[in-house]
């Protein structure tokens, strides 16, 4: 299967740490794959890594195009959607400006969007920052979803929500994955298992394993240092 | 640079007032002329003003804009106590010390409950009313200033200049030593540590806001006691000397020489003093006078061509004049910086 | 009652003044990080190119190209000594306090350190009846100024693209960028508003106080600074509010207590906004 993001030897440190150490994986051009990982490992950094959120050594390529010489906009425009850990959500804008800001493209998927998220379309001049967890989450995916996207970044999208929101946020992102190839960071492992089978786990800001999940509760508990 | 290095400096500068050396354009006449040696201490005095101001802010990493309110408290308080309330210099000189201590303490302990552009913006407030308070008052001569009338002795007259040169060289040599030795000390570590990585004290047990303003009530110490040289220096004490852009310039010294190293405020204090006096006469000279306009305008005022070098050194040479040494083999030990804890 | 609508419209006159430095200060803080002490510079700009342009054109025209210089001066001082500076705000606001200290010296050496006196235009020089008060005519220039400028800044905020980009690139500059979007127009953008609005408080200065120093950049700055930390950062309608509270403030302080008192007042007002709420009125929080 062919590779759309190849990424080598990133390398990244921040204040005196040394968060990123040669990390090295790819992603195919098609399903999920998860990037997992115990807290601290490195994982949000990757992500930003790759988008030039953080300064870094290294190479990323994605779709051919070398991806570390550029400003993060420029990333971006290569068509790569991103939703961040904290959701990103600009409080202070309501949830129609929120979206407007994230148009890139000239028709943007509004109809899609409102499919997979009714709510966004009732709470249009609603202020970002009122809406509750569960929906800001909603708001960031939308906002990765809203364009036509050769590859998402997803970060941690179920992190502290409720076991039904976590249910709809996966569903969707089941749903858009089935077109746009995703590398998610996700710490719930009954999510991952229902999206992919191909993870690449990280620790201490290496990769120590790649290919498929394991199934055996020891060696997850080794990689990842919590049970199934 | 080596202790040795630093005793021969001192005795060459020391000296002077005794050499009859001509520096024709660079000094008003010989060296040991009342002109020159009044504009040396005047660089000596403001190179001291601007190693207290590092130790604030290249060292400690707090940016102050009201750093001028104590060169002031010192200069005016010695000044009305003489000179208003005709309080002999004894009491005078006690008087400032009180202020210098307990005016920074006062300050220092509400503004240091913010950090940052915060904290800058609460030390320039500070200021400003300091300012004002001192232009509308009338026991401070307001804008005229207020001239001393009261001079000691062996500092009085233009056949003492060499004893004020002696004292400005004093003064600067005073808080050289202090803030060295303040440096290396462990509260300097601390101050250090701070600028770096402040979760890293806080984890130590210890309180970052005891420490930074330990730095400041220290700093702001010797700052006014240089107020009283100033003092002397002038023969009074003017309202320019409580402004920000007092401040703004103490500022641009320490980055020229550059800020956290070890000689960098000291040799940008000198630099920026004696082009700012050496200047001005610049401007009045015949040669620039034959001048083009486009040229004879911005040469004839100093504070452009300063803040044009500023601007250069910020740009190319953020590590300031002493970052230079760097590149420089005999001059490398002006670069260094202090030793991380 | 008459003493007291002469005060509040003078007071308001200030205050209109303040806001127009205070609104470009406070989106350049807000979006870009950096504190803008060059913003003194644009002011005396403005005020210089209103005068010098007004002894052969009308007033409006004067002040137009006034606002122009002071906004191509901010654009320029954008590309050439912020932008490259990016993500080092340290060195960015020292390269705004030397380059503010070199263009104030600039002028100086042009037209003399000397007040220059500035003709006021006939209708401003006049007065209206209100309320049994005698009011000069050019505290409505200023009130009226600043209140479309606001009206403008909010327009351009609220209804523009731009505008978006700057109201969310205040709270997330980073996520701004995660966007697909360069910020950095965005920056340029609040540079060159910032710098036509000071301006314009340059030209209405002129006018207002009848004469013209290099260093009136200055003082007005320090009160800018005042304003823009009690509405808040990268706020402008905190700005609006902030700024009308200290010239109110100022006036009647000034009035009914003694010279300086407004003045003191008003920088109190700051220290005390500063320690016990760092975010403003209406910024972000500290």
């Amino acid at each position: 299967m062919k590779e759309l993001l190849v990424v080598e030897d990133l390398d990244v440190r921040i204040g005196g740490s040394h968060i990123l150490q040669g990390v090295s994986f790819a992603v195919p051009a098609s399903g999920v794959t998860a990037l997992l990982g115990r807290n601290g490992a490195g994982k949000t950094t990757t992500l930003r890594a790759v988008l030039g959120l953080v300064p870094r050594t290294g190479s990323v390529r994605f779709a051919g195009t070398e991806l570390t010489g550029l400003r993060t906009h420029r990333i971006v425009r290569q068509r790569i959607g991103y939703a961040p850990e904290d959701r990103g959500v600009f409080a202070g804008l309501t949830v129609a400006a929120n979206l407007r800001l994230a148009e890139r493209d000239r028709r943007p998927l509004y109809d899609l969007v409102y499919e997979l998220f009714p709510e966004l379309r009732t709470r249009a001049a609603q202020r970002a920052g009122t809406l509750s967890g569960g929906q800001q989450q909603m708001l960031a995916l939308a906002r990765a979803l809203l364009n036509d996207n050769r590859m998402l970044l997803v970060d941690e999208p179920t992190k502290g929500l409720a076991p039904r929101v976590v249910t709809e946020v996966a569903a969707v992102l089941q749903r858009a994955a089935a077109t746009v190839p995703t590398l998610l960071v996700e710490q719930n492992l009954a999510v991952v298992r229902r999206l992919t089978d191909r993870v690449v786990v990280l620790d201490q800001g290496r990769v120590v394993h790649t290919g498929s999940l394991p199934s055996s509760p020891d060696r997850l508990r080794t990689l990842l240092g919590v049970g199934a | 640079m080596r202790r040795s290095l630093v005793v021969v400096w001192l005795a060459l500068l020391a000296a002077l007032p005794f050499t009859t050396l001509v520096l024709p354009g660079l000094l008003p006449g010989p060296v040991n002329s009342p002109g020159s040696l009044q504009l040396l201490a005047l660089c000596l005095v403001f190179a001291g003003f601007a190693v207290t101001y590092d130790l604030l802010f290249g060292h400690t990493g707090l940016l102050s804009f009201g750093h001028a309110l104590y060169v002031a408290a010192g200069s005016y308080t010695v000044n009305i106590a003489v000179t208003r309330l005709h309080l002999g210099w004894p009491v005078a000189l006690a008087c400032a010390a009180a202020v210098g201590l307990v005016l920074p303490l006062a300050l220092g302990a509400v503004a240091l409950r913010v950090r940052g552009i915060a904290f800058a913006m609460v030390t320039l407030a500070f200021a400003q009313v300091g300012s004002i308070l001192v232009l509308s008052a009338r026991i401070t001569g307001g804008e005229e200033g207020l001239s001393l009338v009261d001079i000691p002795a062996p500092v009085a007259g233009v056949a003492n200049t060499a004893n004020l040169y002696w004292l400005a060289l004093a003064y600067l040599v005073v808080v050289v030593g202090v803030v060295h030795w303040s440096i290396r000390s462990e509260p300097g570590r601390v101050w250090r540590a701070l600028g770096d990585n402040e979760l890293r004290v806080t984890v130590l047990g210890l309180s970052p806001y005891r420490f930074r303003l330990l730095s400041y009530v220290l700093s702001a110490f010797l700052a006014t006691a240089g107020g009283v040289v100033h003092l002397l220096l002038l023969g009074g004490s003017t309202p320019q000397i409580t402004t920000s852009a007092f401040t703004v310039g103490l500022l641009v010294m320490t980055v020229l020489g550059g800020a956290g190293s070890r000689w960098g405020a000291l040799l940008g204090g000198i630099l920026y003093t004696y082009l700012d006096q050496r200047l001005a006469g610049l401007a009045g000279s015949t040669a620039v006078a034959g001048l083009p306009a486009a040229l004879r305008l911005p040469l004839s005022q100093p504070q452009f061509l300063l803040g044009a070098l500023f601007v250069l050194v910020v740009f190319f040479l953020p590590g300031g004049l002493a970052g230079l040494g760097r590149h420089l083999p005999g001059f490398a030990g002006l670069s260094r910086r202090w030793r991380r804890a | 009652m008459s003493t007291l609508v002469l005060l509040t419209l003078t007071g308001l006159g200030l205050g209109a003044l303040y806001f127009l430095v205070a609104s470009g200060l406070s989106l350049i803080f807000g979006l870009a990080d950096v504190l803008n002490f060059a913003h003194g510079l644009f002011l005396a700009v403005g005020a210089y190119g209103t005068w010098w342009t007004g002894r052969h054109l009308p007033y409006p025209a004067a002040v137009g190209c006034g606002v122009a210089a002071g906004a191509v001066l901010a654009v320029l001082v954008e590309l050439t000594m912020i932008r490259p500076l990016y993500g080092r705000p340290m060195r960015q606001v020292l390269v705004t306090v030397g380059l503010a200290a070199a263009g104030i010296a600039l002028l100086s050496a042009v037209w003399g350190t000397d007040p220059v006196p500035v003709a006021k235009p006939r209708w401003a020089a006049g007065t209206t009846h209100l309320l049994g008060a005698t009011v000069p005519n050019d505290r409505f220039l200023l009130i009226g100024a600043a209140l479309a400028v606001l009206a403008a800044l909010l327009l351009f905020l609220r209804r523009s693209r731009y505008g978006l980009v700057v109201r969310a690139g205040v709270e997330d500059r980073s996520m701004v960028t995660a966007l697909g979007i360069d910020v950095r127009i965005a920056f340029t953008l609040v540079f060159a508003i910032g710098g036509a609005a000071a301006a314009l408080a340059g030209g209405l200065a002129a006018t207002y106080f009848g004469s013209i120093t290099p260093g009136l950049g200055g003082t007005m700055l320090l009160f800018a600074f005042i304003v823009v930390v009690i509405g808040g950062m990268g706020s402008v309608i905190g700005s609006a509010l902030a700024a009308a509270l200290v010239g109110l403030v100022q006036q009647f302080a000034n009035y009914y207590a003694a010279a300086g008192v407004g003045e003191a007042s008003a920088v109190l007002l700051l220290a005390v906004v500063l320690l016990v709420r760092p975010g403003g009125l209406a910024g972000r929080p500290a």
